[in-house]
């Protein structure tokens, strides 16, 4: 019972979903959208598994005194602060001049950039292993790349502009992203739709239900 | 000079002189222009194929709506249950629209429309309302029919596969390079003595890769498990966190060491994009995981991970069907799963004969889109166009 209750209400919800991509009517999208919203309330109700997940992982190694516990003390302590500011803001914590507004902008915010800066640095390092010419394919990737990269800017055009201007640089980058490029992602995008539908199908079918886990 | 010369040399000097000063005072009318000529010929329709939430409108551009003219600074669109009102905004458009969708309307309720031009000289309603348009909800979208044949098709071909497997006629699958070199990794990490790194994704379970990628999860534990080699799988999300641990914990039992499995593998880490990164960059540098596998959705942190994981000299297994992503796995992983290949692993490695008759379904559906399309090409190719208007969705 345990594995076939959940397996029927999938099978159900599932099959419910699906009919109401085809029928518009209120009596079935109105249903469907009450669904989503109790998504949002499972997944809001999740967060508190995560949230201890996280004080339990992260005490526990504290405990223990692993290597890098104190990292973890700044984890927790930073945790347990941001919970209980907002619980204390409550629903006013978006307003002006807010503790919660100021962990956002001036904490989270900053902290965010500067990860996400970091991404160029990674993108040359990859770039520099891409483009090393070794095989054919790695030589055409490399002569398209260079295409792509210089057609894209306005010196890329001023280099070739002697050319008649379908072989300008411009033209031929434009090319290269519309024809085989565009091709070769909409062939990988219709696949990966397809195995979508195969997995949507099989966990509503319950031919796949490993994600109940193994007990009985 | 003649006299009359003389005397229509005067007459030009008073005209001009008169005309002198209303020049001058040109640019101070100009700053006031008048209002624009109102929009004519408002219209509203039902939008087809819908929940009759939706109705169309259109209308005559303002003759003052010109490019360079600067008379109309945009369209006011009203609306009213009753043709005197009272208006309620529905919208300000920009100058040159000329169609409008309103789709907040409720369902068998007339409504009453009127559009006006506005600029600087002030708004100029048009001289007729429209209406009653009224928004009729639909039983089928009728636009979708040739999704819902080529799903069942689908469907049909896969449940038809998956029955013929069951019965004894096992498709042949074609090696997959990056599953096989699951087993290898996981066999380095034991030789080293470190752990494996698993990364279900990045996004909720609302994400069908989040599931494929907690699916390949469990048979990769049941390895881990095998081995006798730890594995540490950081979450983004709470939901597919609770999912893997019932697959670790389902790996761990089904290779028959249930009492080897650690609760604590499975982490909960935070939805927040880089936060996430941070966690994993960080297991990645201090643990030193022999083996990085990364099954699921993933976006810009994909090269972020992938970049570290080469500098600690693991090897790399990624698959995604996020095709932005894919360039980034394919230069910094030993190995990538590209698109389908990440659904289709889960078959691959269970071997159960019903998920793999499930993969030649979809190559055959395959088989009939590739024929589509050309079909499709041959056809708009002499100018017939029924297959394109048949395939396109509202």
């Amino acid at each position: 019972m345990k594995r076939e209750l959940p397996l029927l209400i999938t099978a159900v919800i599932g099959l419910f979903m699906l009919l109401s991509f085809y029928v518009p009517h209120h009596i079935v999208s109105v249903p469907a959208d009450y669904l989503q919203q109790c998504a949002v309330i499972v997944v809001a109700f999740g967060y508190v598994l995560g949230g201890a997940n996280a004080l339990t992982v992260n005490l526990s190694a504290i405990a223990r005194r692993q290597p890098d516990w104190p990292y973890k003390v700044v984890l927790v302590a930073t945790l347990v602060f941001t919970v209980a500011i907002g619980l204390k803001e409550g629903r006013h914590w978006q307003d002006e001049r807010t503790i919660s507004m100021f962990l956002y902008n001036q904490v989270y915010s900053s902290m965010q950039g500067t990860m996400f800066a970091l991404l160029a640095f990674f993108i040359a390092s990859a770039a520099f292993r891409a483009f090393r010419v070794r095989t054919l394919e790695a030589g055409l990737l490399a002569a398209a790349a260079l295409i792509v990269m210089l057609g894209r800017v306005p010196i890329g055009d001023q280099m070739t502009a002697w050319l008649p201007a379908p072989l300008r640089l411009g033209a031929v980058q434009d090319w290269i992203m519309n024809v085989p490029q565009n091709a070769a992602k909409r062939a990988i995008l219709m696949g990966a739709a397809l195995g979508v539908m195969a997995t949507g199908l099989r966990v509503i079918l319950g031919i796949e239900r490993s994600y109940l886990g193994g007990g009985d | 000079m003649t006299t009359q010369q003389g005397t229509l040399f005067a007459v030009l000097l008073v005209a001009a002189l008169a005309a002198a000063p209303a020049r001058a005072q040109a640019p101070a009318a100009a700053a006031t222009p008048p209002a624009p000529e109102p929009p004519s010929g408002l219209t509203v329709a039902d939008v087809p194929n819908d929940a009759g939430t939706s109705l169309a409108l259109q209308w005559t551009l303002s003759p003052d709506d010109g490019a360079g003219r600067g008379v109309v600074a945009g369209y006011r669109l009203e609306r009213a249950t009753s043709p005197s009102g009272p208006w309620t905004v529905v919208d300000s458009l920009a100058p040159a629209t000329k169609a409008y969708t309103d789709g907040g309307v409720h369902r068998n309720t007339p409504y009453f429309y009127r559009v006006g031009a506005f600029g600087a000289g002030g708004l100029t309603l048009a001289l007729s309302n429209a209406g009653p348009g009224i928004g009729r909800e639909t039983w089928f979208n009728s636009t979708r029919v040739s999704v819902l044949a080529f799903m069942l098709v689908f469907y049909l071909l896969v449940l038809f596969f998956m029955e013929r497997a069951r019965t004894g006629h096992k498709p042949f699958v074609r090696r997959l390079p990056g599953i096989d070199a699951i087993e290898e990794a996981i066999g380095r990490a034991t030789e080293m003595g470190r752990p494996v790194l698993y990364v279900p994704g990045i996004q909720d379970i609302d994400d069908i890769q989040t599931v494929a990628g907690l699916v390949i999860l469990e048979s990769v534990a049941r390895l881990t498990a095998r081995y006798e080699t730890p594995i540490r799988v950081p979450v983004a999300y709470p939901i597919p966190f609770t999912i893997a641990q019932e697959m670790v914990k389902s790996g761990y039992l089904n290779a028959g060491r249930p009492e080897a499995y650690d609760p604590d593998s499975v982490q909960f880490v935070s939805p927040e994009q880089f936060a996430f990164v941070a966690k994993l960059t960080g297991i990645m540098l201090r643990d030193r995981p022999a083996a990085h596998i990364f099954m699921g959705s993933f976006y810009a942190e994909s090269l972020m991970l992938a970049e570290t994981g080469f500098q600690t000299g693991a090897i790399q297994v990624a698959g995604t069907a996020n095709v932005h992503q894919l360039p980034f796995f394919v230069v910094a992983c030993d190995y990538t799963l590209i698109g389908e290949e990440l659904f289709a692993a889960s078959a691959y490695l269970s071997g159960e004969a019903r998920l793999v008759g499930g993969l030649k379904g979809a190559d055959m559906l395959k088989l009939l889109m590739i024929l589509t399309i050309l079909v499709g090409c041959v056809l708009e190719t002499f100018g017939m166009h029924g297959l394109t208007v048949w395939m396109q969705t509202q």
